[in-house]
């Protein structure tokens, strides 16, 4: 698990940025967007997670073994979100039929 | 470590999908609910967290290092950090409790056509919130042990596989909440 020390300055402008983009959601979230408003907060977040992975997690620096890892966590709870989500959603597209 | 972790964004990834699912079958009900959370020590409690997140990745940089001192004070600052978040969680857990905004026989809320929708959201914010409580103990629990074991100079520059571990369960505990907080405090804030 040995990875090259990163400076300090990196670590302290992550931190920077994730409390800018913390501020950032907090004000965007006051906006009247619609629906925006969730694609916004999300976009932010998921942004937030990227640079916590990237940098705190050192993904960046990682072996292609522990980025599979990663990206295969993920790519699992999109499964999940996907088909779980594909059935609730599609549930009352078709007319029921006379056996039910 | 990202093996654990990757079970760990399922464990966390079934609530979330929960969630999306009642979110688009209750959304009026859902979005009144963020009017009742508290943007204050929801948003304080996101930044303690970014906080402990920096002197964590610190501390793992200071055990990379093999700084005996500077590790263990960092592991002290993110072990108090993890304690002001978890007390500003029970500040607010007692809120909800005031307000009556605990599901079950005593839950009342303002809205009355929202009454069953919103007792769902807020079943739903007690999982979410209380899982990840949950995970901050259980960090704190290691956090101490990591600092008893980098005080018995266990670690060395060449072996500090537990602190770069339980580094990156923190990070990820503080991922997990980069979500939650705008999706349970934050959306539906202007209706």
């Amino acid at each position: 698990m040995s990875h090259p020390v990163v400076p300090i300055k990196v670590y302290v402008g992550v931190f920077l940025a994730l409390i800018a983009l913390t501020f950032t959601t907090v004000a965007v979230s006051k906006l009247e967007l619609g629906e925006y408003n969730f694609v916004a907060a999300i976009t932010i977040a998921v942004v937030k997670a990227l640079l916590v992975v990237l940098f705190f997690m050192h993904v960046k620096q990682a072996s292609a073994m522990t980025k599979l890892f990663v990206v295969a966590g993920f790519f699992w709870m999109a499964i999940l979100f996907v088909f779980t989500l594909s059935d609730y959603f599609s549930r009352n597209w078709l007319p029921r039929g006379k056996w039910w | 470590m990202w093996a654990f972790l990757a079970t760990e964004i399922l464990f966390f990834g079934g609530m979330f999908c929960a969630y999306t699912i009642y979110r688009n079958l209750y959304h009026e009900a859902f979005a009144s609910t963020s009017h009742f959370m508290n943007v204050t020590i929801g948003g304080i409690n996101t930044a303690v967290l970014i906080c402990s997140s920096l002197t964590m990745a610190l501390a793992v940089r200071a055990a990379q290092l093999g700084q005996k001192k500077p590790l263990i004070w960092l592991l002290i600052f993110t072990l108090i950090l993890g304690s002001v978040f978890l007390g500003l969680k029970a500040v607010e857990y007692h809120e909800k409790w005031v307000d009556h905004h605990i599901p079950g026989p005593g839950f009342h809320y303002a809205d009355a056509r929202y009454a069953q929708q919103a007792q769902i959201l807020f079943y739903l914010y007690f999982a979410m919130t209380g899982l990840h409580a949950a995970h901050m103990i259980i960090g704190a629990g290691l956090l101490i042990t990591l600092i008893v074991m980098a005080a018995r100079n266990r670690f060395s520059a060449a072996w500090y596989t537990p602190v770069d571990m339980i580094g990156l369960y923190w990070h990820f505990v503080d991922i997990v909440w980069i979500f939650l907080f705008p999706l349970l405090y934050l959306i539906g804030h202007t209706k």
